[in-house]
């Protein structure tokens, strides 16, 4: 069989296109490239739409944490708390049997215990939690002159937040947001391994790279292979938010526009 | 346990429960979480002897021994750690098992990859054939540390390669000035000064590794995740004396309440050290506090 016939057969596999049943043996390297490819797709599915999510509830978190209002506060607190002090793998494995117990009330809850639902909800909350420190810290760093001078110029209220605070708040946290971005990609990985069946094996990355370390009982081949991937992908993240924060601060002098290193240590 | 819990259907509410938490499966699910916290108190001084070992390479003067050290540093910020877990639990066994066949069995002269299987001597096989199982959980074990440490010692290279370079230079130039070696400048010099620097990066790090700890599942270790989904699982009355339906969302409730209270110790122990090594220094910190005290 050919690779292209191959790349036919598996390249949207974890869709549920193309070939139904996978390789048995005799695996190529075409196979295990396209098909741990395919499984990518999930990865990223995850990843964008959990960050895409999560940064609205994280920009809402942050300002609950620096509210005036002591149950708003509270509450803010308590949510990053829950979500940033425990492990992500157990938060998978909870939301999955709490999903099936709810599932049992109620059909409305079925598409909950898919993958596609209840962990982009896992991973959503998770994100918010991060991301939600990170903004708050960064709210707390914005210089006072700048506050002063946007009253000084009559902004108060929305208008201040949303011209003056936000843009400058995102601007601090943007080293910092970076990496978590980085990380909530790896994080998807973790999906197919916490509960959440991969019905039909339709599985990630991992998942399919895992599968074929257990049929050959070769990791030298499909590891390597997914971690050249997930490097890609970090580049492109890498990429694209230095773009966003060229534009975040295209207003300071030159010099001061590169994007500090990020500290690294922002896993869960 | 209790003498009343000879006939636990005859049982309710907390009598049952007290009799159901006591069973013989519960103190395995009990004794896990040592299992647990022995895994975090091998691996947290074994990853910060690979941590300084990769730090210390990374800033070496021979061009291999610093790429290999910048590498290994580099490598875990790209790839999933779950990634990495996965691989090195295979590829150390069998890292280990291909060692002892070639000392081992040096005459043997079939392939070691056939097919899909790998094949080595009965004399190389690790563990033994017929050891007891309790070498096989041992071995395990052994394996999933080794793992945790080579993962986590890239993170702690990072922090610790860091530190170093936070070490102000001049400290270096005025040991080099009194005539230290570079060797000797590294341990009186750098060393004891870096650890106020890595403080913040380690007790971070120590919080990253308390949540990777269910992983160890994944491992293949009977750990307390593999527990609360053993015992959490419905019951049929005809496989057990306390059958119950599908309990793992509790199971894992309870895992949750645990790590939660495990960091939370954890951050205000951290927190008495720092403010307890930021006594009397010449940072930030330091300077506040002897501003409150006065």
């Amino acid at each position: 069989m050919s690779c292209w016939q191959t790349i036919q057969d598996y390249a949207f596999r974890s869709l549920g296109h193309g070939a139904r049943l996978l390789p048995k043996d005799d695996f190529t390297l075409c196979e295990q490239i396209t098909l741990i490819g395919s499984g990518m797709i999930w990865n990223v599915y995850f990843g964008f739409f959990a960050l895409i999510s999560g940064f609205f509830l994280a920009t809402a978190v942050a300002l609950g944490k620096a509210s005036k209002t002591t149950w708003v506060r509270k509450l803010a607190e308590w949510f990053v708390l829950l979500f940033r002090g425990s492990p992500l793998f157990i938060q998978f494995f909870f939301a999955y049997f709490g999903f099936l117990a709810l599932k049992s009330v109620s059909p409305i809850f079925n598409p909950f215990t898919a993958a596609w639902l209840g962990a982009l909800i896992v991973l959503f909350l998770n994100t918010a939690a991060y991301t939600g420190e990170i903004f708050y810290g960064a709210l707390r760093s914005i210089p006072k002159g700048d506050v002063e001078a946007a009253d000084a110029y009559g902004f108060s209220g929305m208008p201040r937040f949303r011209r003056i605070i936000w843009p400058t708040m995102l601007r601090l946290a943007w080293p910092a947001y970076t990496n978590e971005a980085i990380f909530l990609f790896h994080a998807t990985a973790l999906v197919f391994f916490s509960g959440f069946p991969a019905w039909q094996q339709r599985g990630d990355a991992l998942y399919y790279a895992n599968y074929f370390a257990d049929k050959t009982f070769n990791p030298f081949i499909p590891y390597p292979i997914l971690a050249g991937y997930f490097i890609l992908l970090t580049l492109v993240i890498v990429g694209i938010f230095g773009l966003i924060n060229r534009h975040l601060s295209r207003h300071l002098p030159q010099d001061a526009r590169r994007m500090k290193r990020p500290r690294m240590m922002l896993i869960r | 346990m209790f003498s009343y819990c000879t006939d636990p259907s005859a049982l309710e509410g907390l009598t049952w429960l007290s009799c159901y938490l006591t069973t013989g499966k519960h103190a395995g699910f009990y004794i896990s979480f040592g299992t647990v916290l022995l895994l975090l108190a091998i691996t947290a001084p074994t990853a910060l002897a690979f941590g300084f070992a990769g730090a210390t390479a990374a800033r070496s003067r021979i061009w291999p021994v610093k790429w290999f050290g910048k590498t290994y540093i580099a490598i875990v910020r790209g790839v999933p750690d779950i990634a990495f877990f996965l691989f090195f639990v295979i590829a150390l066994d069998q890292m280990f098992e291909w060692a002892r066949h070639q000392i081992k069995c040096p005459d043997w002269d079939e392939p070691i990859r056939q097919g899909n299987d790998f094949v080595v001597c009965q004399a190389a096989k690790l563990p033994l054939g017929e050891a007891p199982q309790w070498v096989h959980e041992t071995y395990g074990f052994f394996l999933a540390v080794l793992t945790f440490a080579i993962v986590f010692g890239a993170f702690a290279a990072n922090v610790l390669f860091g530190a170093m370079r936070a070490v102000p230079h001049g400290q270096l130039e005025t040991a080099e000035a009194y005539g230290m070696s570079r060797r000797q400048t590294f341990w009186r010099i750098l060393v004891p000064q870096m650890w106020v620097y890595a403080l913040p990066g380690l007790s971070n790090l120590w919080m990253v590794l308390i949540k990777a700890t269910p992983l160890l599942f994944l491992l293949g270790v009977e750990d307390i995740v593999y527990w609360a989904r053993e015992l959490g699982g419905t019951k049929l009355s005809r496989f057990t004396e306390y059958p119950h339906g599908d309990w793992r969302m509790w199971y894992f409730l309870v895992l949750l309440v645990f790590y939660l209270c495990f960091t939370k110790v954890s951050e205000l122990f951290i927190e008495r050290l720092m403010v307890k090594l930021t006594h009397g220094q010449a940072t930030t910190g330091g300077e506040t506090q002897r501003k409150a005290a006065v």
